[in-house]
């Protein structure tokens, strides 16, 4: 590992010590017996570099950065691409949805779903080449990749947003028609269709409330993870966000970085799963917290 | 005599072919099963994809015959002494390829093109020096006169159409005859269809095999690669990535998934324990930590991967594992659900009221109970892993560079499109491939969905 840091030439014995003891890589892994007291369990790499992480310490990159300040630093741009494509995905699936179950058995419902089986079926990789040909390149409307910080990010973001949203839209849109069409079968929809209510009250006031509470539920657990980035886009349109920081780390193998990735990975999905579980009660009154 | 190579990634995908051969057979024999099959193939849409898999996964068999060529012998060498084989691996598809794997070209070369892509230095008859597109040596070099360019074009695919036509009407024709001399009545599957796809398959593949003699009908790579040869070879990659990936998960999950909602109490907190711990780690991170440490696996024991494709063999086989054993959590988290449910029922209750064994219960009355989620989730995770691959070779823990993937066509094509004009073809033959599986697959997947899942079944 030290070798890949330093380069391949003109490299001695001592250099790789020392590169490693500055870093803390030469002590042992678990148990150091040359130490007494606590210091047996606390002066080694797994207590240096694993336990401080869990005071949201993170030390420094092998390159000798802050970790916590790029962090600080390249969340923003992760966020800027990440929320506005996840809201706006979630709307456009929820009305593609709801149209699709509007006209139920027809040829646009079949239409629409071979659509979604179609776009589905495409790699996300090709949504952003095409994307990036055909918008940046061959028309010229938005720059190809880059970032500014401020309102002059907008042009560098918005076609990420646009083709993260058309690339979510075939599995979305599916999967939310499926919790629809389950809610359009249930007794109150046929009530209210028994009382007279018109279609279009029905769609919007009985059957999109209700068919909420699946979706959000299933929603919450994602957006902690929104603040890891995406790393396809990020890299693909050169956003220096939390992404393409984790790629960039994957590449260099700075294990100090992807170490700390991989624990706030993990601790924002264990938040994800428990405002999971409290969405559970506050969306939908019969399930209680015992 | 040629030297036959049996690499890992060979024997699991004949392995799987028999498994599965042995499945169709046991699920013949089984009344409820084959009545679900037969929703599946009464479904025009399910024999067509079914069809369009199967010319696949053949694709890929073939291509999993691999052999050595002698290499020719020397002069004053007896025929006695031992052969040398080339260090070249080929396979038997290698040999119906034949025209488009020869006849490369120097650089890049558009579809059908006569001329190179790049100018290059070239040498008047009177000596001067000037720059422009060489003709290129193989695409269209039969050609006596340019103007005939796009009529050769047309003639050659009408003679190609026909001939494809006529090989593919008579397996038909021969299948047809049987069908009627067998007198079989409640045929339920739309034979129509199936024939229909399989002559357009077969007329296609005659196509490519005979235009191709002639041009290179999706243009040369950079180093001068037929791109349609490359993506075909690429079939055989990502068919094995779908199959034994979804193979290693399938186990864990089962044994996990069942054990965990049938025994409850510590064992079901430890799997769930499992399973959370596992999916809350990132799974990018988690595969690009396991190829690092496969890459130095690999340099440390340099003597046992003398070939090449032994190497990027163990490395795709261990890419496979890796995939397969981060990605088994969803199953297993369904499994688990529905296993808790069914093992309520009053039959299970009855069972086990009846003495009957754990083993006993689980494999005659919870397995047969969750079979369809197990299906529907086989066919699903195999296109998300056909999917998965493109990224992973993007982000460089992918399949081995030198082994033929639509990830690693990806890859390069993002440097060809940003030239100027764009190299789009060498993209475009990737998507186009790798669409139609995993296409072919997710209609499957709707299919076998239909036909299995309680909820959505009709009749039975």
């Amino acid at each position: 590992m030290a070798r890949v840091h330093l380069g391949d030439k003109h490299v001695t014995q001592e250099d790789i010590d020392n590169w490693k003891s500055q870093r803390g890589y030469d002590k042992p892994l678990f148990v150091n017996s040359e130490r007494s007291g606590l210091d047996v369990v606390t002066d080694t790499i797994f207590f240096d570099k694993s336990i401080r992480l869990l005071a949201f310490d993170f030390g420094k990159s092998d390159e000798g950065r802050s970790i916590a300040n790029d962090i600080e630093e390249r969340m923003w741009p992760s966020l800027a691409l990440q929320i506005p494509t996840f809201i706006i995905g979630i709307m456009v699936n929820i009305c593609f949805a709801l149209i699709i179950v509007m006209f139920r058995a027809s040829l646009f419902e079949f239409a629409a779903l071979t659509l979604c089986v179609g776009m589905l079926s495409i790699s996300a990789v090709f949504y952003i080449i095409g994307g990036q040909f055909f918008f940046s390149k061959l028309w010229n409307l938005v720059p190809i990749s880059g970032y500014l910080t401020g309102w002059d990010a907008i042009q560098f973001l918005i076609l990420p947003i646009i083709i993260g949203v058309i690339a979510g839209v075939g599995a979305g849109t599916r999967l939310y028609r499926t919790i629809f069409i389950e809610e359009a079968s249930k007794d109150y929809m046929r009530t209210a269709r028994a009382k007279g209510v018109s279609e279009l009250n029905i769609l919007f006031k009985h059957l999109l409330p209700n068919g909420m509470i699946p979706i959000l539920t299933s929603v919450v657990v994602v957006i902690p993870t929104l603040f890891m980035g995406s790393l396809l886009m990020e890299s693909f349109f050169g956003i220096p966000g939390l992404g393409s920081y984790t790629l960039d780390a994957i590449q260099a193998q700075d294990f100090a970085i992807v170490r700390s990735m991989v624990f706030l990975g993990a601790v924002l999905y264990i938040i994800g799963l428990l405002l999971t579980d409290i969405s559970y009660t506050l969306v939908d009154p019969r399930v209680k917290l015992s | 005599m040629i030297l036959p190579v049996v690499l890992w990634s060979d024997i699991l995908i004949f392995a799987l072919a028999i498994a599965v051969g042995l499945f169709v057979w046991q699920v013949r024999k089984n009344p409820l099963a084959k009545a679900r099959w037969r929703t599946v193939f009464e479904n025009k849409v399910g024999v067509t994809s079914f069809v369009i898999i199967l010319f696949y996964v053949l694709i890929s068999l073939v291509d999993s015959l691999h052999f050595r060529e002698p290499l020719p012998q020397l002069e004053g060498e007896n025929a006695s002494d031992k052969v040398a084989y080339s260090s070249e691996v080929k396979s038997v598809l290698d040999l119906v390829l034949v025209n488009l794997e020869e006849g490369a070209e120097t650089t890049y070369s558009a579809p059908f093109a006569l001329y190179s892509f790049a100018k290059e230095n070239m040498t008047a008859e009177d000596g001067t020096v000037y720059r422009d597109f060489p003709r290129l040596e193989n695409g269209g070099s039969h050609l006596a006169d340019e103007a005939d360019h796009l009529w050769d074009i047309f003639g050659k695919s009408i003679q190609a159409i026909l001939v494809g036509l006529i090989i593919g009407f008579i397996p038909v024709a021969l299948h047809m005859w049987l069908r009627k001399r067998a007198g079989n009545t409640e045929d339920y599957i739309p034979w129509n269809v199936a024939y229909g796809t399989f002559i357009a398959l077969v007329v296609i593949s005659t196509w490519i095999l005979m235009v191709s003699e002639y041009y290179h009908i999706l243009g040369t790579d950079k180093v001068g690669q037929d791109v349609l040869y490359q993506s075909i070879k690429a079939i055989r990659t990502g068919v094995l990535i779908g199959t034994l990936a979804t193979l290693v998960t399938l186990p864990i999950a089962i044994v996990l998934g069942i054990s965990a909602g049938y025994f409850k109490g510590w064992v079901d907190d430890t799997v769930q324990f499992i399973y959370t711990t596992l999916s809350s780690i990132p799974g990018i991170l988690l595969i690009a930590a396991s190829v690092l440490l496969i890459d130095v696996y690999i340099e440390t024991n340099p003597e046992a991967f003398n070939l090449t494709i032994l190497r990027s063999d163990f490395k795709f086989i261990a890419l496979c594992a890796i995939l397969g054993l981060i990605s088994w959590t969803t199953l297993c988290r369904l499994l688990r659900a529905e296993t808790l449910k069914v093992s309520q029922l009053d039959y299970v209750q009855a069972a086990h009221a009846f003495g009957v064994s754990h083993s006993g219960v689980i494999r005659k009355h919870i397995l047969p109970n969750v079979t369809h989620i197990i299906l529907i989730s086989v066919v699903l995770d195999f296109s998300a892993f056909v999917l998965a691959e493109a990224v992973l070779s993007y982000i460089g823990v992918g399949v081995d560079p030198n082994m033929h993937s639509w990830g690693n066509m990806i890859n390069a094509a993002r440097s060809e499109l940003s030239r100027d004009p764009s190299v789009w073809w060498s993209v475009t033959s990737a998507f186009i491939l790798m669409f139609t599986l995993v296409l072919a697959a997710n209609l499957f997947s709707d299919e076998v969905r239909n036909a299995f899942d309680p909820r959505t079944a009709k009749g039975n």
